[in-house]
């Protein structure tokens, strides 16, 4: 066939390379795509970028003409009041905290636990398996209650962790799912290396520290990306268990400003939150979309 | 880490069963009360009102929210240039931060003539809408804003799975002379199938847990139109005046556990199924 001599036609979709010569199809997919791109342009990017410009409108022309774009200057005092007159900026630099906190405690479990079932493998592991992988069928919602409860007292130790940081990140460590991915990847890795680390004279915890974690870049990469994500988008957990402001990550502190703050400063605020994550998202792109597309395939 | 696990997913699953046998308020000690807390939730008539809401919640976001990325995507694997800018810009409203969408959008709701929405809807010449204050529209509302939030992350993995399609199969349904419509009708959608169930029953245990956006928006209201079952969870449990009453929270909890434990073990065996493929 002559086609196959068009380098396009590998990676060819649905539409032929025949198809794609014929006018009349050529048109109708331009079309649509023109119209799909306005589309996302104005739903995925419009809203941004209506945030981005309220955030710098004063309040009073937010309110009057919601769409017109500056109609009467630009007020940066908008941006100015919320990080330092609210103190957003303790909330960022608490977010910033919860966030790598839960990325260190999810790690470390992850890794040892991941360590410990897929190569020390004691007697004790298929039962020990079995209780981790069991959890994924227990939604987090059955936790809510219980949860807060043991947060609130700590059993044996007989502390209330309300207020502090570690009633999000010890709590977030507890994720069955890392631990799957985890070990999925080490069962993979050769099992030789180890031996021949081990007839060496290696301790266990050397082996971990000096031959394991060095060949498992890549898992604990995607761990990270997930990690960091689902803690700055967390809300519900945190509002529970970080009541005092001094301690609330953004989202937790954003709906209780709604009352009490100006608009403009409000708006400025919502801005100064998605700031991060969008800037992290058009950097890492490539990244979030691998991860989005392999979310599909083992958990959403 | 069997202590993290211990402390944090074992020994509270354990408590839930007990405490929702019990009736505690962390003042006296639990006493032991059967199945009053299960006959209390299911005779509480917001019970009703919630698992209906929570049904009503799933069934618009499937309208909305099912075809919607499936058409994107078909569209999206077509594209010959700047690919990238199309998925950049369909997956840009997931990285927002889902209570900022939420805030924001309860803004863009605003039900005054000069609300956001509104102002756009009088360029067309459509009067003011209410929005999240009508009983009749909170929901498709709230709906709505849950589609454009999530939208982009399906898109990405309806995408991820087109190309996973074997171009053998259009050359040969070329053979046989099909039209573009019939090779979407029989070989993207059939190829497509397993990932479809997936992110549908996805999409079921998403929706069956929906909380942030009735409780940010609406707060359940108006009269009660838009609460959820977490969202009475949440109220049984911490906006009580009485004390918390963990019993009935507890109680309610089991039974959406019992509903999505039965989906995501279907869930488990089906990407294990279609991940051997």
């Amino acid at each position: 066939m002559s086609k196959t001599k068009i380098p396009d036609a590998e990676d060819r979709g649905i539409v032929s390379v025949a198809d794609w010569t014929k006018p009349r199809i050529r048109r109708t997919m331009r079309a649509s795509h023109a119209v799909l791109l306005v589309v996302l342009a104005v739903s995925g990017l419009g809203p941004l970028l209506w945030l981005g410009k309220a955030a710098l409108t004063p309040t009073q022309d937010t309110l009057r003409t919601p769409l017109a774009i500056f109609p009467n200057g630009i007020e940066w005092q908008n941006v100015v009041t919320a990080w330092s007159t609210i103190h957003l900026d303790v909330q960022f630099a608490n977010t910033l905290w919860v966030a790598a906190g839960s990325w260190a405690v999810q790690i470390v479990v992850a890794t040892t636990a991941g360590y410990a079932l897929s190569i020390l493998r004691p007697k004790y592991a298929g039962v020990l398996n079995a209780l981790v992988l069991g959890t994924l069928f227990v939604p987090s919602v059955v936790l809510l209650v219980p949860l807060y409860l043991t947060v609130l007292d700590v059993p044996f130790v007989g502390i209330s962790l309300i207020n502090t940081f570690w009633a999000v990140w010890l709590p977030a460590g507890a994720s069955a799912f890392n631990v799957l991915l985890v070990k999925r990847f080490f069962d993979n890795l050769p099992r030789e290396v180890f031996e021949a680390a081990r007839t060496d004279g290696a301790s266990s915890f050397r082996l971990f520290w000096s031959i394991v974690l060095p060949m498992s870049k890549p898992i604990v990469g995607v761990v990270s990306v997930f990690a960091i994500i689902a803690a700055w988008k967390d809300f519900l957990w945190p509002s529970l268990v970080l009541i005092d402001p001094m301690v609330q990550p953004l989202s937790v502190r954003l709906p209780a400003l709604q009352q009490s703050i100006e608009l403009g400063v409000y708006l400025a605020a919502l801005a100064i939150s998605s700031i991060i994550p969008i800037l992290l998202f058009l950097v890492f792109q490539r990244m979030f979309l691998r991860g989005a597309g392999l979310g599909g395939a083992v958990k959403g | 880490m069997l202590l993290i696990f211990g402390i944090f997913s074992w020994y509270p699953i354990v408590q839930s069963f007990v405490m929702s046998f019990q009736k505690t308020n962390l003042v006296t000690a639990p006493t032991f009360v059967g199945l009053d807390n299960f006959v209390k939730v299911l005779q509480d008539p917001l019970f009703l009102t919630a698992v209906q809401n929570t049904v009503w919640f799933a069934v618009l976001a499937l309208l909305f929210g099912y075809p919607i990325p499936l058409i994107a995507a078909v569209l999206m694997s077509e594209v010959r240039r700047a690919k990238g800018l199309f998925s950049a810009l369909a997956y840009l409203p997931v990285v927002v931060p889902p209570v900022v969408a939420v805030l924001l959008w309860k803004f863009f709701y605003d039900a005054s003539p000069t609300g956001v929405f509104n102002s756009i809807l009088a360029m067309v010449g459509i009067g003011p809408q209410p929005w999240i204050q009508s009983i009749t529209a909170a929901m498709p509302s709230l709906v709505l804003e849950a589609t454009w939030a999530g939208a982009g992350g399906t898109i990405i993995i309806y995408l991820a799975a087109l190309t996973g399609v074997a171009p053998e199969l259009y050359d040969a349904a070329e053979v046989d002379g099909a039209s573009i419509w019939r090779k979407i009708w029989h070989i993207t959608l059939p190829q497509l199938r397993g990932i479809l169930l997936i992110t549908l029953i996805l999409q079921v245990i998403g929706t069956a847990q929906v909380f942030l956006e009735p409780f940010l928006f609406t707060a359940g209201g108006p009269a009660n139109s838009t609460i959820t079952v977490l969202l009475l969870i949440y109220r049984y449990a911490f906006q009580n005046s009485l004390g918390g009453d963990y019993g009935a929270a507890t109680a309610l909890s089991l039974m959406l556990a019992m509903f999505l434990a039965v989906l995501s073990v279907v869930y488990f065996r089906l990407t294990k199924s279609w991940s051997q493929n």
